[in-house]
This record gives C-alpha cells, structure tokens and sequence, in this order.
C-alpha cells in the first residue's frame, strides 16, 4: 500500500459515514460491517477531508490552529490507515466527485 | 450488572420468513412456517424497535429476513434508521428487485447492499436456491453499482460450491463489488438439518483456502475478501457473536430477541418480545441475554482455559445442538469432551467420499418442508 502524498485530495469514500455515537460519547466513521471509534484529532482530520484541500493544506491548518509540531506524522499516520481500509479516497477520484 | 454489560452495536432486524428463493442451508429457523413466527411486526413496532436500538448504543443495522424486499415498508423503515444515524445494510437474494425500488431505497437513505449468490453459474445457482433467481441477481449487481451504492456478494459455501471460490472471486471482481463474503456453511437451521449433504470434505476446504490466498495477494485492497472459518474442521470454536450478549441482537419477525439469529432454537432458554418488553430491558435484564454472559456460567475445560476471553466458550446454540445442552463447552473445540460428536460427523464424509459415495439429497428450505419438520417435533 504506498502512503498518501502530500499532495493528495483525500476525502471520506461514499461507502463510509462519519456519525455522532451519542451512546458512547464520540465519534465514529461507520462503513460496510464494520467501524472505527475517533478520537478528537481524528475528527479534526476527518472533518478537513473534504476533497478540496490537500494533505499538505491539512497538516498545515491543524498546525496552525494547535501551534504544535509533529502533527505531520499524526495526520499522515491516520490517514495512511483510513486509505489502506479504502475509507479515505484520495486524488482524481476524489477531484472528480467533489465538482 | 448494568455498568459492565457492554452496549450493542449490531442489531440484525429479521423483516419476516417469506422468502422465494428455497435455499437447503438458511439459518432461518426450521419451523419457521409456524404459529411462533406468524404475526409479523408491523411498521410503527419496527421503527419503535430501531430507537429503541440506536438509544441503546446500536450504529449497525441488518435489515434481513427471510427476504426483506417483501416488506412493502422497507423503504419507510430505511427512512427511519437514517434519521436516527443508524448505518443500514440490505441483505437479500435481490430477487426480483427492480432498479426502481433499489433507486427509491437509496433515496430513503439505506448505506450498503448485500446480495447473496448460490454459485458461480446460473445452473448450480438456480438449482441450490431451488428457485431462478441468477439473472435477477446479476441485474441487481448492475443496479447497485450504478446507484453508488458499496455492494458487498455473500456466497454460502458448502460441498456442491467450494470448487467455485475462483469463479465466484472473478465474478464479484468483474461486478466492482468491495467485499466478497465466502461463508462456509455454519451448521444452524436448516443447515444443521442438512449437514451430511452439505458437509465438504477437508481436501475441498484445503483447495479453496489455497485460492483465497492466492486471489487475496493479487487483488490487494481492490477486493475485500472475507473467509469465514469452517468451524467444524478447526481447533478451536468460533467467538462466535464476539461472545453472548456483548454486542449483537437479533429481533425476530415475531417480535422474539435473541443474542444471535440461532439462538431462537434454544429450547432451555425463554425469550422476551419487543411487543411486551422494551428492548433496554431484553439487553440488559432478561434472563435469555444474562445467562452466557461473562464467564461464570462456564464449565471446564473452559473455565480455566486462558483462550475464555478470546472465544468466549465458542456457540451456545453449536452446544445445544450437537451436544444437547448449550451451557458445555462449543464441541467443535478440540478440548471439549464432546469433540467426537463433530469428528464422528466428519469421519463419514470423509470415509463416504472416499467411497466415491454421493452426498444425501438435501431438504429445501419452504413452508411444507418447515410444516412437516414442526409436526414431527
């Protein structure tokens, strides 16, 4: 599986749901038979993939807003993970249906 | 008890027991036909059921039967589960479902379709679902794919199928489908009823093991394909359900709530109903949904076997049926003492097809067949 580059476009593939789980007081991203629990930074990525700004605009606004180092390998770690699941899509794929 | 209960996440709604298609492994329960299962849950109940569900922790929705597509409110149903957040997968023989109805069900917001399949060519299909259902499924595929939808094809696997794992990996390939589930046979239902025909020998199991491998390693991350176990043939037993009363339930047509959809067999257990008791009180006060909890119902050898928190005992309804008793340990567990009863089983399919001895004719699954099994007890 090759990691997502930092000028990919990820965003969260149609099979996949970001949702509220009120129950247990987070996040989750439901998909086919299965789902991720997320924590608040995983939210926060999430919530950028939005198939207009890529990995690089990614880490820099979540650098931004915690004025903090090290979030590259964070943002690039989970969404490594996300894509290798096919929950994040990421370049013409994700392009193409955000138009 | 009630704050080291887990909450559910999975809830499988079991519509009704109609089904066109006659399948001789359905999980569905034998004496399905009957007075237990007649009065089927009508909308407003469902939809009661489901927030009920969703407030109690559930995120994952089954909307299975039977075949749900004869419910003429499934739309209104998938309506309701995506108001309240739940994510909903359809699971059907997609017989005669037409691109319409499948449009309008996206519309209603349903989230992932699941499309059984017999086997790989129409001939072996039609005959194991002992009604024509291939080119509807075919079609289906198409209009599921066309609508945006992530499909996933489920194969039951048995002794007339496994040598098709190939041709079936091809075909969900060749569809655009995301996941295919390659399910051998669990022996519950009318499966138990049939196990000597459909039993496959250990050499068919080795056989298509080898090619899920091999298709794994060429298809990568483009085809999730998923194996699940013969459990017969292991060591150990399955977790199954991820242990009783951990995570899933299953809501009958009738109303009935079980830890899983076999778990209705159980003669020794009593099961409450939706119509009487709200589903937070069936998780976590009934006495159907305590009795396997935890491990303090456990007999040895599981009860100091340090695999307990990883299988959980293994089946309670494999217990009941093979040993008689679902409080021993899954006999399919090669520590259990009544592991002979399952070798017992495998040894005359392995000694028949040596013998070049075909499999028994099976009992296809229908309402008369389902009669006849009830009156004979």
């Amino acid at each position: 599986m090759t990691p997502v580059a930092a000028a990919a476009v990820p965003r969260i593939a149609p099979k996949a749901r970001l949702q509220w789980d009120e129950a247990r007081r987070r996040h989750v991203l439901l998909y086919p038979e299965g789902l991720v629990a997320l924590n608040q930074t995983g939210v926060e990525i999430l919530e950028l993939c939005d198939g207009k700004r890529s990995v690089a605009d990614i880490i820099a606004a979540l650098t931004e807003r915690y004025r903090a180092a090290g979030i590259e390998r964070d943002v690039t770690a989970f969404l490594d993970g996300l894509a290798a699941k096919r929950l994040v899509v990421c370049g013409p794929e994700a392009q193409r249906d955000a138009t | 008890m009630r704050s080291v209960v887990p909450k559910p996440l999975w809830l499988l709604a079991e519509l009704t027991y109609r089904c066109p298609l006659q399948c001789p492994y359905c999980s569905n329960p034998l004496e399905f036909a009957g007075g237990r299962f007649k009065s089927e849950l009508v909308t407003d109940e469902w939809r009661r059921v489901l927030r009920e569900a969703k407030a109690l922790g559930v995120l994952q929705l089954g909307l299975s039967g039977g075949e749900p597509l004869l419910r003429t409110d499934l739309e209104d149903l998938v309506a309701t589960a995506r108001e309240l957040g739940l994510y909903s997968s359809l699971i059907t023989s997609a017989y005669r479902l037409t691109q319409e109805r499948l449009a309008a069900l996206k519309l209603a917001g349903l989230d992932h379709v699941q499309i059984s399949i017999q086997a790989a060519d129409a001939e072996l299909s039609d005959h194991i679902a002992g009604t024509a259902s291939y080119r509807d499924k075919l079609a289906a595929y198409r209009y599921t794919k066309e609508l945006g939808f992530p499909l996933t094809v489920n194969a039951v696997l048995h002794r007339k199928n496994l040598h098709q794992v190939e041709a079936l990996i091809r075909l969900a390939e060749s569809l655009g489908a995301e996941r295919i589930e390659l399910a051998n046979t669990q022996f519950y239902g009318w499966a138990f009823h049939n196990r000597n025909a459909l039993m496959p020998t250990k050499a068919q199991l080795d056989d298509a093991w080898q090619v899920v491998q091999r298709e794994r390693a060429r298809l990568g991350t483009r085809l999730e394909i998923v194996w699940v176990l013969p459990d017969y043939h292991e060591r150990y037993p399955k977790p199954c359900m991820g242990g009783w009363g951990r995570a899933y339930m299953t809501v009958s047509p009738g109303g009935e709530v079980w830890p899983c959809h076999a778990a209705g067999r159980i003669a020794t257990l009593e099961f409450a109903n939706v119509r009487e008791r709200p589903l937070e009180w069936i998780w976590y006060e009934s006495e159907a949904f305590n009795r396997f909890r935890g491990d303090a119902w456990m007999p040895e050898p599981c009860r100091s076997c340090p695999r307990k928190t990883v299988d959980f005992g293994g089946c309670r309804c494999q217990a009941f049926l093979v040993a008689g008793d679902a409080g021993v340990t899954d006999p399919v567990c090669s520590l259990s003492p009544q592991r002979r009863l399952i070798d017992s089983e495998l040894a005359e399919v392995e000694q028949a097809a040596a013998a070049e001895v075909p499999p028994a004719a099976w009992t296809y699954r229908a309402a008369p067949a389902s009669r006849a099994l009830a009156a004979q007890g």
